[in-house]
Formats: C-alpha cells, sequence, structure tokens
C-alpha cells in the first residue's frame, strides 16, 4: 500500500476545502460590489425594466403551467389521502398551506433558474469570453452595475410575483380536480383554506421567495461572469450555476422554514 | 505618451510577455507586428490597463495605469478607446446603439449630436444604412467596422486597435488604413495598432515595433524599419534572404 495515502487524502481534503472557502468568499465579495453599485447612479431603471420582462414575463408561462399540475396532483393525492380518514372538507387547507408555505416559492424558484437563471449565465458568459465585459470596462462603465445589478433587482422583484401566481393557479387547480373532478364539496375547499391559511404562512411564503429570487440570480451571475475563456467553459458554467442556484434554494429552503415554523 | 518597462506576463502557466520594454510617441501611429500568439492583443490590454503585469511598469503619460485600480483606473481609461480583435460589440443593441454607447453612457451628449456623430462614423467606414441591424446579423468583416466605428467616435486621446483590417477584402483593408490615417491626423490621437498588413503599415505608420519571443525585437520610424539587421525581423517582413529566394 502506498504510504503517503493518509497525507495525500488529507491533502486533497484541504486542496478541496480551500477551494470552496474561496469560492463561498469570491461569492460574497462579488455580490457585496453589486450592492455597492447598485446604490450609485446612475440608476439603470430601463435595465431593471428589461431584466423583469426577461426574468418575469417571460418565465409566466412555465410557472403556470407548473403551477397548475402541482395544485392538480396535490388536489388528487390530498382527495384519496383524506378520505380515508372522512375528512375531504380539509382538502383546500391541504393543498393551500402546502403550495403556499412550500411548493409555490421552491418550485417557482427551480422553474426561473432552469428558464431565465441558466440562459443568464450563458448571457454573461459570452460576454465574458467574446471580451464584452472588456470593452465595457474599457469604456468606464462598470459591468456589475451596468450588467449585474439590474438582473439580481429584477429577480428580488420577479420572483414573489411569480410565487404569488404560482399559488393562485396551485389553489386553483387543486379545486378544479379535488371538487369539480372528483366531486368534492366546494364550500368546505375554500372555508377551509381561509380557516388554515395564517399571516404567517404567506408572509413566510414571500420572505422565501424574496431570497430565493437573489440566490439564483447571484449564483447565475456569478457563474456567468467568471466563465472560463471557451465553449467548454460557457457550458460548464451554465451547468454549475443550475445545480449550485437549485441546491442552494432547497438548502435555504430548510433553513428558512425551520427558522419560520 | 505610453511606456512601458519590463513587462512580463504569465498566462495559462505560459509565459507571454517575457521583459516588454517599449515607448510609444505621443500624436504618432505605432504599429506592432509580429507572429500569431506572441502576445500582441495581451500588450495591448496592459496598454489600458485591462492585464495588470506580473512585473513591471505600465506608464500611460505620468500615471502607472498598472497600479491604479476602481475609480483612478476609471479616469486613467477615459482617455482611451479601444477596437477589440473580435470588435466585442454589445449582442444586445443594434450597430447603431453600439457606436452610440458611449457617447450616451459617458459624454451623456444630446440625441440629435449622437445621431449625428453616429451617422457620420458609421458612413465613413461604409455601415450607413446597416445601423438597425444587431450584431448577429453582421459578417465578420463588418462587425470589425462597427467596433472600428465605436472605438473613433469619441475621439479620445488615444486609441488601440486590434488588428482593423483582419477578415477585409484588400479594397476595405485600404479604405480602412486610410480612415485610420486621416483622422489620426485630423484629431492627433496617440495610435497603437496592431496589424499583420505588411507591408501597408510601413506606408500609414509613423512608427513600427515587432513583438517577438515576448520581447520587443525592433522599433524604428516606419521608413526606416525595413533598413533593420536582425535576420529574425527581415525574414518576418519580407525582405529576408528566406523570402527573397522564394521571391
Ligand atoms: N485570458 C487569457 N488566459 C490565458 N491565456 C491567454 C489569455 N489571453 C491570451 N492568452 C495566451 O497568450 C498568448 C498570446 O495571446 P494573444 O492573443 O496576445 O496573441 P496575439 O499576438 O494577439 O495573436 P494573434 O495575432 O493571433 O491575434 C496565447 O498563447 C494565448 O493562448
Ligand atoms: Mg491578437
Amino acid at each position: 500500500m502506498d504510504p503517503f495515502v493518509l497525507t495525500r487524502s488529507l491533502q486533497r481534503i484541504g486542496a478541496v476545502t480551500l477551494f470552496l472557502l474561496g469560492e463561498m468568499g469570491r461569492m460574497v465579495l462579488f455580490l457585496l460590489a453589486t450592492i455597492g453599485w447598485l446604490f450609485r447612479p446612475p440608476f439603470r431603471l430601463f435595465q431593471v425594466f428589461k431584466q423583469v420582462h426577461f426574468v418575469g414575463f417571460k418565465s409566466t408561462f412555465v410557472v403556470v403551467l407548473t403551477a397548475a399540475f402541482t395544485g392538480m396532483v396535490l388536489g388528487l393525492q390530498g382527495y384519496y389521502t383524506l378520505r380515508k380518514y372522512g375528512s375531504e372538507g380539509a382538502l383546500g387547507s391541504a393543498v393551500a398551506l402546502s403550495i403556499i408555505r412550500e411548493l409555490g416559492p421552491v418550485l417557482a424558484a427551480l422553474m426561473v433558474t432552469a428558464r431565465a437563471g441558466s440562459a443568464m449565465t450563458a448571457e454573461i458568459g459570452i460576454m465574458r469570453i467574446t471580451e464584452q465585459i472588456d470593452a465595457m470596462e474599457t469604456m468606464a462603465i462598470n459591468p456589475l452595475q451596468y450588467l449585474i445589478a439590474p438582473k439580481i433587482v429584477a429577480g428580488l422583484i420577479s420572483v414573489p410575483l411569480l410565487v404569488a401566481m404560482f399559488d393562485v393557479v396551485g389553489i386553483v387547480g387543486g379545486y378544479l380536480v379535488g371538487v369539480d373532478l372528483l366531486g368534492g364539496n366546494p364550500g368546505s375547499y375554500w372555508s377551509s383554506i381561509e380557516a388554515a391559511v395564517e399571516w404567517k404562512d404567506v408572509y413566510g411564503g414571500i420572505l422565501k421567495s424574496i431570497s430565493f429570487g437573489l440566490i439564483v440570480t447571484w449564483v447565475c451571475c456569478y457563474k456567468g461572469y467568471f466563465t472560463r475563456m471557451s465553449a467548454e467553459g460557457l457550458g460548464a458554467a451554465t451547468t454549475e450555476a443550475v445545480v449550485l442556484a437549485s441546491v442552494l434554494v432547497l438548502v435555504w429552503d430548510y433553513f428558512l422554514t425551520s427558522v419560520l415554523l | 505618451m505610453i511606456k512601458l518597462v519590463g513587462v512580463e506576463k504569465t498566462l495559462g502557466g505560459q509565459k507571454v510577455l517575457r521583459g516588454v520594454t517599449l515607448s510609444i510617441p505621443a500624436g504618432k501611429l505605432t504599429t506592432i507586428i509580429g507572429p500569431s500568439g506572441e502576445g500582441k492583443s495581451v500588450l495591448l490590454k496592459h496598454m489600458i490597463g485591462l492585464m495588470k503585469p506580473d512585473r513591471g511598469e505600465v506608464w500611460v503619460g505620468n500615471e502607472e495605469i498598472s497600479r491604479l485600480r476602481g475609480e483612478a483606473l476609471n479616469t486613467a481609461r477615459k482617455r482611451f478607446s479601444m477596437l477589440f480583435q473580435g470588435a466585442a460589440l454589445f449582442d444586445s443593441l443594434t450597430v447603431t446603439d453600439n457606436v452610440a454607447f458611449p457617447l450616451r453612457e459617458k459624454l451623456h451628449l444630446p440625441e440629435k449630436e449622437v445621431a449625428r456623430r453616429v451617422g457620420e462614423r458609421l458612413e465613413q467606414v461604409g455601415l450607413a444604412g446597416m445601423g438597425h441591424k444587431y450584431p448577429s446579423e453582421l459578417s465578420g468583416g463588418m462587425k470589425k467596422r462597427a467596433g472600428l466605428a465605436r472605438a473613433l467616435v469619441m475621439e479620445p486621446e488615444i486609441v488601440l486597435f486590434d488588428e482593423p483590417t483582419t477578415g477585409l477584402d484588400p479594397l476595405m483593408a485600404h479604405t480602412i488604413h486610410a480612415l485610420i490615417s486621416s483622422t489620426q491626423r485630423r484629431f492627433g490621437f496617440t495610435a497603437v495598432m496592431v496589424s499583420h498588413e505588411i507591408p501597408e503599415v510601413f506606408l500609414i505608420s509613423d512608427w513600427v515595433a515587432m513583438l517577438k519571443s515576448g520581447r520587443i525585437a525592433a522599433m524604428a520610424p516606419a521608413a526606416e524599419f525595413i533598413n533593420t539587421t536582425d535576420p529574425e525581423v527581415r525574414e518576418f517582413i519580407g525582405v529576408g534572404a528566406a523570402a527573397q529566394r522564394a521571391g
């Protein structure tokens, strides 16, 4: 056996840890620098509108589709499960609480990552590779301010709105299946929602969706901004961005939930 | 105007610049020639502070640009404009908006003045009527010319041109050389051009320098460059023994 196997694996663990710590540090610095530029004039409102259109408006279709089917499957599962205990009347609250607290923010964030986040990484990465970011710098225009800050602001604005839409569509989807299709009681669907959903749930959902909007745009912009200068680098950056953003959304969701509950 | 002293730079584990010492005279057109992949583009990026030397100094006027950061670097860069080798047009903007970009963002000129200057530049580079197109709809040579229009529109103190005529037909290359030379004379800016157009660059440049093996192998006034004695330089510009045999 290799006598140095222990030192060598220790070395590898050390190297990976150092790399991860460095990467985290760079990510935080990147965000702080962007926030710093965000509050300096000129304020690029037009860029923000453009990005809200891209991140928010253009994601509505997939978010509505995901929401409808999520609500419908919840209606289906919930109806049969609750009927075993003779409490179909609580279907509305079961659907609404799962969507408002968990599924709405998480699934909407994941869909935004897949649709807008990956495109964001690719767009910024191409700008890096084709020296458009360098060109911007030579014109004494800060790319963090011009390019990155509007995207992060757009994430903060768009994701909560998309989540609100997800919640409504999902709850209606549950109604369509649980009440219209399977014959549950329409009155008790809505009244159980009214009785069960508290302000705390809605507030928690909003808090989650804002933080997810930040995580997704931050990670995707960072990965694009530091793309390695090649076509493979661009592909890798996009994949890494989607994976890291999705994982961070789920991890952060757990922490927030455990704090909020 | 621009002075490099012993600049060394390693990129991707490869020593690209190995002690470049070079002085670019103010108000003149200096052309840098040299084999592909020798670091000419890297050299230009050092002049404008996009890359920092591992060792050595880069001076612009009486500022050491290689030490500037943040706001000071931004201020120093306002004296420059640069045509990138790949044009580096913004994909999300039309040709007109690309050329107008520095005018709007840096000078905050009224729209009428912007339109006038942009129209004039586009016409000079033979892109009149193409302003509404996006970079993805242009040929490589058209992108180059749009990039040139953007570099010249600001009328700055120093302009860096990275291969302004690569990918153009001979006639258009000639037109672009004439444009660079005449705007340079008219505005008197300091111009640094990287080019492979030998011998044409000898006719329009004031000075020629050759980058070879990470160093400046020769620098001389354009008219005298041809009399250089370095055999490698002679070979490269086509007056060496091997080239004469072939010719
Ligand atoms: N950002 C970078 N990262 C790593 N290596 C780089 C980078 N930029 C340039 N290089 C390397 O530096 C060397 C010089 O590149 P440069 O683009 O300056 O060559 P060049 O003289 O401009 O060539 P050409 O005439 O083909 O444009 C090349 O080997 C290139 O691979
Ligand atoms: Mg080059």
